[in-house]
């Protein structure tokens, strides 16, 4: 039976690599990428402590925090990627830097 | 070495491989495919964990739902994508210092924790059954408040992203 | 006598006792019979898709008043395997400037992504592959990966068709999977559970008496899903040349070929196991074996049908499309669940007859509304036709009506 380390240790490692490319992307979608990746490690996570401490007694809250984090991600890609293509439309790039009408 | 570790390994092998590549690659067609992959991956974890449901709706979700939308917006925003230029931003090198720390301090606050070496037994397949987690969300007692505002979340996140990616006739040349 | 109705069970039993009675371990006997039973299915399948391309190739030219393929063995039945050896022998042309790993995964995810969805289909009582009590999620979720089969081939190509095709294909199947959807919730309600061996047991009254107008708007969706005539755009050979899989030649475009068709059957076999309840029939409580056999012949009807839609029914314009799918059958299939739901817990479920009938009556009322609604919205919004001059290929050249008066 695999340990509860190696999940958390996989989880902490793909919400490393979302962290990186959220920082250092240049492309709004690659940033999205990133941050959808980051949702993913924490589900594997809340999985991973619902299965191996709650599951037995039948408890479900990790599932629901899972359901909900996949609502959040879903409506977070649907309007993220609206303002993506509403700013392409407006200024002809999606690179995250040059997107800076607000600033001062 | 049982063959679930064995399987277990090489799913974690793969899932990290594309997410380095989805976060690294040049072309952003070929990162969004390598998400998927990595998505796949991350559905094939939650079916060791005897969550098969939450297998099925990452895939259905995740890529049927948003890889697609991703790819959908990396082919609408194409001309943008021309590879010329840096993909990646000038503090790559301190963001994988930062990012080491980060992973470090993880592993380095999970080491004395206890329930960390828990493994645990087969689940019956009462526990299986995904209609409990139906009427928990149902039930008032339990988590119908959270199913409710998550409801209202995404019909604010379709009003919204309607809202945003409409083109207004006037607007348009 | 027992082993005559129902031998599927038989002879996993006796291959389970075979291969234990080798001294293998439980593990190993359970995934070789796992792979043994995936490898049965899958070329069960495969090899049942060459009877149906000749089968549709053969009704298709009836629908149109010829003959069909009839060179190749007796009514030209073996024509299929003509093809395909001919189809194998043909060079894999891989155009300069392909993405090569997306454009050579496509053909094999678009096989694939149709083979999985019958590993959990009920084909008799006793006989399924897996029976997992979230098949209709499964089932949902593995029509993503067929969309992200064409999206691989379009984007793959390197070809402007080919991406025009995926971009349609992205619009037309996500918007169609919206009223499939929330009408596969209504069987759902019906029977308590999303596993299709417990959904065509609850039917003993089919489900299409239950609920017409869910069955229609499933029935749409399902032949929008799949892509074919009137709802190909995706590959409309008159706009898009080929669309997403023009760049493909060789095996690789008989596994889209195959999957084409493949897919087409086995929404057919969904559709009936869903709504015409799948195996049931006569004498299966005693026989098992008796349905596999009322589940393909229903299927078979079914695919008549589809057939008999795609070969007389022009294709829709890309706005009309969208227009059916998102102001008619989206309403309609939310209106439908609401009033199903109200129906059907409003009324206890002891009163059977009662039942039926009130769910009925429902149906009707909601046909008869969206009827009527759609007429008067069609009158209202009536297409502008262009005044003026129709541009002409050669304008040099005066329209034939012209030069008729003319003369």
């Amino acid at each position: 039976m695999i340990p509860l380390w190696w999940y958390l240790i996989l989880s902490a490692a793909i919400f490393c690599i979302g962290l990186f490319g959220a920082i250092t992307r240049k492309n709004s979608i690659g940033i999205l990428i990133s941050i959808e990746l980051m949702l993913n490690a924490a589900n594997i996570n809340l999985l991973a402590f619902w299965r191996y401490l709650y599951a037995q007694q039948g408890d479900l809250r990790g599932q629901v925090f899972v359901i909900i984090i996949f609502v959040v991600a879903a409506s977070e890609a649907a309007v993220g990627l609206a303002m993506i293509i509403s700013a392409y439309r407006r200024k002809q790039t999606v690179i995250a830097n040059e997107i800076d009408s607000m600033k001062g | 070495m049982t063959p679930m570790q064995i399987l277990f390994l090489i799913t974690g092998v793969v899932i990290l491989f594309s997410a380095v590549m989805a976060v690294s690659a040049r072309k952003m067609i070929h990162s969004a495919l390598w998400f998927v992959l990595a998505l796949l991956g991350v559905a094939v974890v939650f079916a060791m964990l005897e969550a098969s449901f939450f297998a099925v709706v990452q895939v259905l979700i995740y890529v049927g739902a948003i890889a697609i939308l991703i790819i959908f917006g990396v082919m609408l925003t194409r001309r943008a994508l021309e590879d010329n230029g840096k993909h990646i931003n000038r503090a790559t090198i301190t963001t994988t210092v930062i990012v080491i720390f980060v992973f470090a301090g993880l592993i380095y606050s999970l080491r004395l924790w206890v329930p960390l070496l828990a493994t645990t037994t087969p689940l019956s397949s009462d526990h299986l059954d995904v209609g409990s987690l139906g009427l928990a969300f149902t039930d008032p007692r339990q988590f119908s408040l959270p199913f409710e505002i998550t409801s209202v979340l995404l019909l604010a996140a379709l009003i919204g992203a309607i809202y945003i990616a409409y083109e207004r006739k006037d607007e348009k040349k | 006598m027992n082993f005559l109705y129902d031998p599927i069970p038989f002879i996993i039993n006796w291959l389970n006792s075979l291969m234990l009675s080798w001294g293998w371990p439980v593990d190993v006997v359970q995934v070789v019979m796992f792979v043994l039973g995936a490898l049965l299915i899958c070329v069960g399948a495969m090899l049942f898709t060459t009877l149906l391309i000749w089968a549709e190739r053969k009704i298709g030219g009836r629908f149109q008043d010829r003959l069909g393929p009839n060179r190749v063995g007796p009514w030209g039945i073996f024509q299929t395997i003509a093809d395909m050896l001919k189809i194998f022998t043909k060079e894999y042309i891989t155009p300069a400037g392909v993405d090569k790993i997306p454009f050579n995964l496509a053909p094999v995810l678009a096989v694939a992504a149709v083979l999985s969805i019958w590993a959990v289909i009920p084909f008799s009582e006793t006989f399924s592959g897996v029976n997992i009590n979230i098949a209709l999620l499964y089932i949902i979720a593995i029509g993503g990966l067929g969309e992200m089969a064409i999206i691989l081939a379009g984007f793959g190509s390197n070809n402007k068709y080919a991406l025009l095709g995926a971009f349609r294909a992205v619009a037309q199947l996500i918007s169609y999977e919206v009223p499939m959807v929330i009408v596969l919730l209504i069987p759902v309600m019906f029977t308590g559970s999303m596993g299709l061996n417990d959904i065509v047991q609850a039917q003993k009254i089919p489900f299409i008496v239950l609920a017409p107008v869910a069955c229609l708007i499933f029935f749409i969706s399902s032949i929008a899903e799949n892509g074919r005539a009137p709802f190909d755009l995706i590959e409309a050979d008159s706009e898009l040349v080929a669309g997403f899989n023009i760049e493909y030649s060789g095996l690789k475009f008989g596994m889209f070929f195959v999957a084409d068709f493949l897919h087409a059957f086995t929404s057919a076999i969904i559709f009936t196991t869903i709504f015409l309840g799948g195996w049931q029939g006569p004498g299966v409580a005693t026989h098992p074996i008796l349905g596999g056999f009322y589940l393909l012949a229903k299927t078979l009807i079914v695919y008549f049908a589809m057939l008999a839609i795609r070969f007389t029914l022009p294709r829709f314009r890309i706005d009309q499309m969208m227009a059916l799918n998102w102001k008619i059958l989206t309403p309609l299939s939310l209106v439908t669940l609401l009033v199903t739901a109200v129906v059907d817990k409003s009324i206890p479920r002891e009163l059977m007859a009662v039942r039926i009938g009130a769910l009925l009556v429902a149906n009707i009322l909601i046909w008869l509304v969206a009827d009527r609604l759609f007429t008067v919205y069609s009158r209202r919004h009536t297409r502008l036709v262009v005044s003026g001059p129709r541009p002409l290929a050669r304008p040099d050249l005066k329209s034939s009506k012209e030069e008729r008066a003319s003369l």
